[in-house]
């Protein structure tokens, strides 16, 4: 198959997958099965189209010109490759944890679920394998269109306020900064393919650098940069399964990815290095991190621990392109495959906690730890790797974070990334501790086991990646080399 | 009412008859070059022939026919001068500046493209929708009525001289206060709306009408080519400067610019659902048209006056509609007119386009005169199925609608997304092309309000869909989907909205032929049609 129909395919069949759930809304065993059989559809397409370039950057496909030299297009890069790859993956694993999740907590609409879930999937990938700013885009906000019905799947008031949160400030940024930042790219360059080593180079005046990347800094809502992050602990109010996939991988990993896209082949790395325009960038990412960190430790509700957590682990990646150099960017892009597995990790084995004991809040979770120990155990692997310990994916992610703001001579950014392992010890093994070593309370009934497979099963398969992902992260950081080297 | 029966009404107005039916023969393939005067003429004798068929039956395939044709005309007329060249056609033979010339560019077959697909995408709409709102007595005069508007709005785009645009503004208007007035069938207020609507636009066509006059005492010609030149003549000439303002002003009503706008939100809030989508899909449009003539072909950008009056005047009035007229259209809670008062902030954006008298602003301004009309159309579409089933269209009465009716409140999401300048709908096409000329230009702070105001419209469409959305229903309304003679023109124009906003090549490129004409008048002018040639 030609390369130009695989990337088709991958949007093409969760697209498909959408459709057939709003068709065959009535038959949920049928329709729940198409959508998994579509997830692995989707991530063979996503294994062949790595198996065809072996992850080489490929030419431009022009799918559709919307205006003249405006064109819809996609091409292969090894970022966008990874991102595609995390994402389908963990699809499947999703989709199986989602169907077991739906239908043990007796959710509502879940045909309008999976279909606004399957277009979420689309979008993300036509975002990865975007080969312009204005493709990449498009599916930005198709991104959040779609999502934005599931954080309102409730139907609630809290549902739908969050709901609104969530569209307000990620359609708000989008349109007002990140829209601005696109054409004035556009104008000045006059082009808005992705190339290495960046397109603005000579085309700005560089007293304008650093307030074009703000504009696409803050623009880039889904990042999740302070203070445009409210919108993602709202968006915790949607079913875990979105929460887990979409709002710990596709959509906050969208935002980092665009980040990261803007830094190597908008800006380029280098270009950014030489007029200093990122330094501020740097400090904000800094303060991001420590500062959603302490929020992250005063939530007593789960979800929204980890929303805050997911934050500052945001900020790490848009601190990666901040510095500036190739290691950097080789950092912020293993960080966004590492943190994918770890939070997915850490939403899931939540999600199944609810599942059993519907407690969402982590002072009622004194002495759980021996009922549901597959969830609690995932639930440790997940925040040790979050922190960065080996042999857990998080370390090498941190490491090389740690190593390139050493190259740059960033002595008080080492600080910053040591203290956050530090505050994240203190947020997330606290509530593992609590589980196993605190007695449990008088109210809490003996019979509580894990729920059903489908629900325990897909956290711990997703921790058990963890330990996989450390020892495979040098095959991944080789991979993403090529976006690294065309910097300095 | 065929082709023929029009050329031949054209042909006995002609200088010499005899010579006219020899020439019959030779007529059959010089259709085509009477295409300037026929696409308005076939819709305009189609009128009365309704009335004197006096059959309700036929009104409306009549109606339709001629729409139709107007339809292909344009087409053909924009396939024509898409090169960048113009049609001079000259009325029974006269040469201009004596006789009257229609002179056809792409700025303004782009319009009677969008004037006459709209009526075309209407009226099988209206064919549901009027059945339900006018008594049936009253359906041929509306056919008529609408064949009037139809011409007159036409008539307008394509004439080349200024008193005969004027004749033309004059039947479009009337016709539309009728129109408007037959909303009374259902809500009284229609007759209170209409009569304000007649003061303020007869208000309007009297400035226009001074304006001309004014030109006119100094130039002694109405042709509109050979105004532009007299004018370049005289740059200080006072006389000329006052009729530059009563056309503006007198314009400036026709358009709603804010804060002349005061007719429009009841006009489309009273009107029959129908004419609420074609009046806002088409009526300011071709008001913002006559605007752009008289600006850019008659008076030119090079005209000393203009500069001033376009940077001091209406660039802040256009900013003033696009967020004072968003900001009400937040608090509104009939939703037709919180669209009518987003009709005005759009129109806003197109005068924006305008003031900033550069030629990608422009060509966004004129995309925007059709990725607009579509957009609106499509909503007002929506709307009017929703008072169908639902009785009205206040919030309390749609509430929960979107459950109801599903297929009909997706094409209003399509809708209210390109207002919003969601990418992938026509909407953001307009709004790049505006952002891209204020940024071309330097104005930074010009391309942040663009984009901040459109956040406005998110908050007031984000209103509408959680009422349609995010409610319960309520017990007493039609639980139906809208019927299927409503439903596929609101899909025909909610998928145009979407591809129009992914394949923009052709609506873009025609908008930028536009405005190359508009700015630096045609490449070459082809002389065709007349009689006596």
């Amino acid at each position: 198959m030609e390369l130009a129909t695989l990337i088709g395919l991958s949007m093409a069949i969760p697209l498909a997958a959408g459709l057939q759930n709003v068709l065959l809304a009535r038959q949920q065993n049928l329709r729940d099965a198409l959508t998994l059989l579509a997830a692995v559809a989707t991530f063979a397409t996503v294994l062949t189209i790595l198996g065809r370039t072996g992850g080489e950057a490929s030419a431009t496909m022009r799918a559709l010109t919307v205006m003249p030299g405006l064109d819809i297009a996609f091409a292969i890069e090894p970022l966008g490759l990874i991102f595609a790859l995390i994402a389908s993956g963990l699809w499947i694993v999703t989709h199986i944890y989602g169907v077991g999740y739906m239908r043990g907590n007796g959710e509502k609409g879940h045909a309008r679920f999976f279909a606004a879930f399957s277009l979420a999937i689309a979008s993300t990938m036509g975002l990865a394998f975007a080969a312009n700013m204005f493709t990449l885009f498009l599916f930005y906000e198709l991104l959040t269109l779609s999502t934005f019905s599931l954080v309102a799947h409730k139907g609630t008031q809290e549902a739908l306020s969050g709901a609104k949160t969530y569209l307000g400030i990620l359609m708000g940024t989008s349109i007002g900064l990140f829209l601005v930042a696109v054409v004035w790219t556009w104008v000045a360059a006059g082009t808005l393919d992705f190339t290495p080593g960046g397109i603005l180079s000579g085309h700005l005046p560089a007293s304008l650098v650093p307030v074009l990347l703000a504009l696409y800094a803050f623009g880039i809502g889904k990042a999740a940069l302070m203070p445009f992050h409210r919108w993602l602990p709202a968006a915790m109010v949607a079913p875990t399964p979105v929460s887990a996939l979409l709002h710990a991988v596709a959509v906050v990993k969208a935002g980092v990815f665009t980040m990261l896209k803007v830094g190597i082949y908008i800006f380029g790395t280098g270009f950014l290095a030489e007029t200093g325009a990122s330094t501020w960038l740097m400090w904000l990412a800094a303060w991001t991190i420590i500062a959603a960190s302490v929020i992250a430790m005063r939530q007593d509700n789960l979800k929204r621990r980890l929303a805050y957590s997911t934050v500052s682990q945001l900020a790490y990646i848009t601190l990666g392109m901040a510095l500036a150099t190739s290691m950097g960017v080789l950092g912020g892009g293993l960080h966004i495959a590492t943190h994918a597995v770890g939070k997915i990790t850490l939403f899931m084995a939540a999600g199944s906690i609810y599942v059993a004991t519907h407690r969402t809040e982590i002072s009622q979770f004194d002495g759980l730890g021996r009922a549901l120990p597959v969830s609690f155990g995932a639930f440790l692997i997940g925040a040790l790797s979050i922190i960065g310990l080996p042999p857990l994916a998080g370390a090498w992610s941190k490491w090389l974070l740690i190593l390139a703001a050493a190259d740059t001579g960033q002595w008080i950014i080492i600080g910053v990334l040591m203290l956050s392992s530090l505050l994240n010890i203190a947020y997330l093994l606290s509530i593992v501790a609590r589980a196993f070593f605190l007695p449990p309370a008088e109210d809490t009934p003996q019979a509580w086991s894990e729920a059903g497979p489908l629900v325990w099963g897909p956290p711990a398969f997703t921790a058990l990646l963890c330990v996989v992902l450390f020892f495979c992260a040098g095959a991944v950081t080789d991979f993403l080399a090529p976006i690294a080297e065309v910097a300095p | 009412m065929s082709g023929e029966a029009a050329s031949g009404a054209l042909a006995g107005h002609g200088a010499e008859a005899a010579q006219a039916a020899g020439k019959a023969a030779e007529q059959a393939p010089g259709l085509m070059d009477h295409l300037p005067a026929l696409v308005v003429l076939v819709p305009f004798l189609a009128a009365p022939l309704v009335v004197l068929l006096g059959a309700r039956r036929l009104a409306w395939p009549v109606t339709f026919a001629a729409a139709l044709f107007s339809l292909a005309a344009a087409l053909a007329l924009l396939s024509q001068v898409l090169g960048g060249a113009a049609i001079s056609y000259h009325i029974g033979g006269w040469a201009p500046p004596l006789g009257i010339e229609y002179r056809i560019d792409a700025a303004n077959a782009f319009v009677m493209v969008i004037v006459s697909a709209i009526a075309v995408a209407i009226l099988p709409y209206a064919r549901a929708s009027i059945a339900a709102e006018i008594p049936a007595r009253q359906h041929v005069l509306f056919h008529a009525l609408f064949l009037l508007a139809l011409a007159g709005l036409l008539g307008v785009s394509a004439t080349g001289d200024a008193f005969n645009l004027f004749v033309f503004l004059e039947i479009s208007s009337l016709s539309t206060y009728v129109l408007v007035a037959m909303g009374a069938y259902r809500d009284k207020r229609a007759l209170t709306t209409a009569f304000n609507y007649l003061l303020m636009g007869t208000t309007g066509a009297t400035f226009f009408v001074i304006g001309i006059g004014f030109l006119y005492m100094s130039t002694g010609t109405l042709n509109m080519a050979d105004l532009a030149q007299l004018i370049a003549q005289q740059p200080g000439n006072r006389t000329i400067h006052a009729g530059f303002a009563f056309i503006l002003v007198g314009m400036g009503l026709k358009v709603a610019m804010y804060p002349l706008h005061l007719w429009l939100p009841g006009a489309y809030s009273y009107a029959p659902s129908a004419v609420s989508a074609f009046l806002a899909a088409t009526a300011t449009k071709v008001a913002v048209y006559v605007m752009l003539r008289f600006l850019f072909s008659v008076f030119g950008p090079a005209y000393p006056f203009e500069a001033s009056a376009l940077g001091l005047v209406v660039l802040p009035l256009a900013l003033l509609a696009m967020f004072a007229a968003s900001f009400i259209a937040i608090f509104q809670v009939n939703f037709k007119k919180m669209l009518a008062y987003s009709s005005i902030a759009q129109v806003g954006y197109m005068l924006l386009g305008i003031a900033m008298l550069s030629q990608t602003a422009l060509s966004g301004a004129i995309v925007h005169l059709f990725n607009h009309a579509i957009t609106k159309a499509t909503l007002f579409m929506v709307i009017g199925a929703y008072v169908l089933r639902a009785g009205g269209a206040f919030y309390r009465d749609i509430e929960g609608i979107g459950r109801v009716m599903p297929l009909t409140s997706a094409a209003g999401v399509i809708g209210g997304l390109s207002l919003i300048g969601v990418p992938g709908t026509a909407g953001f096409v307009s709004k790049w092309l505006l952002v891209q000329g204020a940024l071309e230009k330097g104005w930074w702070w010009l391309a942040l309000l663009v984009v901040a105001s459109s956040l406005l419209a998110v908050v007031y469409v984000w209103k509408g869909i959680e009422v349609a959305y995010l409610r319960s229903p309520r017990d007493d309304v039609d639980r139906r989907e809208a019927p299927l003679a409503m439903l596929v023109p609101i899909w025909v124009m909610a998928i145009a909205t979407i591809w129009f906003g992914l394949s923009a090549e052709w609506t873009v490129g025609a908008a930028r032929t536009a405005a190359e004409a508009l700015m630096h008048g045609a490449s070459e002018i082809v002389i065709s049609g007349g009689v006596g040639r």
